[in-house]
């Protein structure tokens, strides 16, 4: 018990103080989520709106798979993405395993479809709504997607920090492909592990801490968004 | 007067699900006025109006325009489309898809919010508006364009005397402008009001058509007596 107070204390201590050890990982953590999370964006959102938009013959079996990626194990994918750019896989004379870059793209994997399933089912919404104005006046398709992202801004965003949420607090591939090295691939998540591990309380506590401030903030930002969306104020 | 016109529908057909939901029907629309579509729930008017924009895909048949060209027709839905956007950008979208220039476009808008008297909402999100208010937008939104030929189902359909008033009082100012009037409704004294030619509809065909005066004193078929008489026609 007096562990844990201890614990807590220098934990409070090393976050308002900035640690340097501390805000490196930190920021290491937003670095590669932030890349994850855009990369993943960028091919998400547009086929979240192609396919809500878009009646083409594989639909339906192309929205069945996202979802069925969505439901795939972290560490499963971890582990595949290993396999793939290990010195012998496919991918292995780009020397990326170990690396932030394979950590990002482990990431990419994992929060694509989530984002693209969030995304499909707001935009499906959105074009139930405008469908017979937006084909009445003789849109273009790409107009019609430009149309359907623009004003379905804030669901998309909605969509985007789901996945970020899920990215940053994902610790199982990151481990795997990452390795979890000090100064290079160390993240909030592997280091909790790490340092728990370890028995350094206050340095795990005070990562947790960081990485609660940043899924609190992240959630209200959602909620906000979702309020405002409801309530017609933009 | 609108170089479209006239416009010939031979043996039009729409089927859904096997069922027939309109026709065969042959109908001819002439080069002016208001055409007022008359008919029960159910019976095939905003098909009919649908297929007559080329939103409804056909069966069988044709519909020939004396003159085609997508971007000059215009559709008020039963139930209006709004877009989640602030009413001065509903306003502008038709004209934006069209590249249109800004200046332009901004004196169109600011036409248009005088013209429904919504200048002071012109910065509303459209969805906060109400029935009688979207009404109006999605009016004007169709006129913006100034298309040669207006489709518009039951547009008045849940409105009290007084937005009716304003919205006929709109639509006579358009038809008298040259823009050809294409119109369903359920209110007897509306079609009285505004129309030059009468269609009543009954399951799914043309039951009778002519020039209003003269169906509305002299009905040839019992249904559309006792349809004019308000009565319930089956
Ligand atoms: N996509 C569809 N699939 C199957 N049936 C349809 C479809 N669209 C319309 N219908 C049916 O076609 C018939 C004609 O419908 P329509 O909407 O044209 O009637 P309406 O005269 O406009 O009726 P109302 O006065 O209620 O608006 C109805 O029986 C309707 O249920
Ligand atoms: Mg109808």
């Amino acid at each position: 018990m007096i562990d844990i107070l201890d614990g807590l204390k220098a934990a409070f201590w090393l976050v308002i103080s900035f640690d340097a050890e501390l805000w490196e990982i930190s920021l290491r953590s937003l670095r590669v989520t932030l890349s994850a999370l855009i990369i993943a964006s960028l091919i998400a959102i547009p086929l979240g709106t192609y396919l809500a938009v878009q009646r083409f013959r594989y639909r339906r079996f192309a929205i069945s798979l996202i979802n069925a990626l969505m439901g795939l194990p972290p560490v499963v994918i971890g582990l595949l993405v290993y396999i793939a750019l290990s010195r012998s896989g496919p991918f292995g004379v780009l020397n990326l395993l170990f690396t932030p870059t394979a950590m990002i793209i482990a990431q990419v994997i994992i929060i694509t479809p989530v984002i693209a399933s969030i995304a499909h089912q707001a935009m499906r919404e959105l074009w139930a709504e405008y469908h017979d104005l937006l084909i009445s006046l003789n849109t273009t398709k790409w107009q019609r997607i430009v149309t359907l992202i623009r004003d379905g801004r804030r669901n998309l965003l909605t969509a985007a920090l789901a996945g970020f949420g899920r990215a940053i607090g994902e610790v199982g591939a990151i481990m795997i492909v990452g390795g979890n090295i000090d100064h290079v691939t160390r993240v909030l998540t592997t280091a909790i592990a790490l340092e728990t591990g370890k028995g350094d309380f206050a340095l795990a506590l005070a990562l947790g801490f960081v990485l609660i401030g940043i899924a609190i903030v992240v959630n209200l930002a959602i909620h906000t968004l979702s309020r405002t969306e409801r309530e017609g104020r933009w | 007067m609108s170089a479209k016109f006239p416009l010939e529908l031979d043996q039009v057909l729409v089927q859904r699900k096997g069922k027939v939901l309109l026709g065969p029907l042959d109908l001819s629309l002439k080069k002016n006025g208001v055409t007022i579509i008359l008919g029960p729930n159910g019976s095939g008017k905003t098909t009919l109006l649908r297929a007559m924009h080329g939103i409804e895909r056909i069966n069988g048949g044709r519909i020939t325009w004396a003159q085609e060209d997508p971007a000059k027709h215009a559709f008020v839905f039963q139930s209006p489309v709004v877009l989640r956007r602030t009413v001065a950008q509903n306003l502008a979208f038709p004209l934006q898809l069209l590249n249109v220039p800004r200046a332009e476009t901004e004196a169109a808008v600011a036409h248009w919010l005088t013209r429904i008297g919504l200048s002071g909402k012109s910065e509303t999100a459209a969805t906060r508006l109400s029935g009688g208010e979207r009404q109006k937008l999605a009016i004007a939104r169709a006129l913006i364009r100034k298309p040669d030929v207006l489709f518009l189902d039951e547009p008045c359909a849940n409105l009290d005397g007084y937005a009716t008033r304003e919205i006929e009082t709109i639509l006579g100012e358009t038809a008298e402008a040259g823009t050809r009037l294409v119109m369903a409704t359920h209110d007897m004294g509306q079609a009285r009001r505004l129309a030059d030619d009468i269609v009543f509809m009954l399951n799914g065909k043309v039951h009778e058509t002519g020039a209003a005066e003269a169906v509305i004193a002299r009905p040839q078929t019992e249904e559309l007596s006792a349809f004019l008489k308000g009565d319930i026609v089956v």
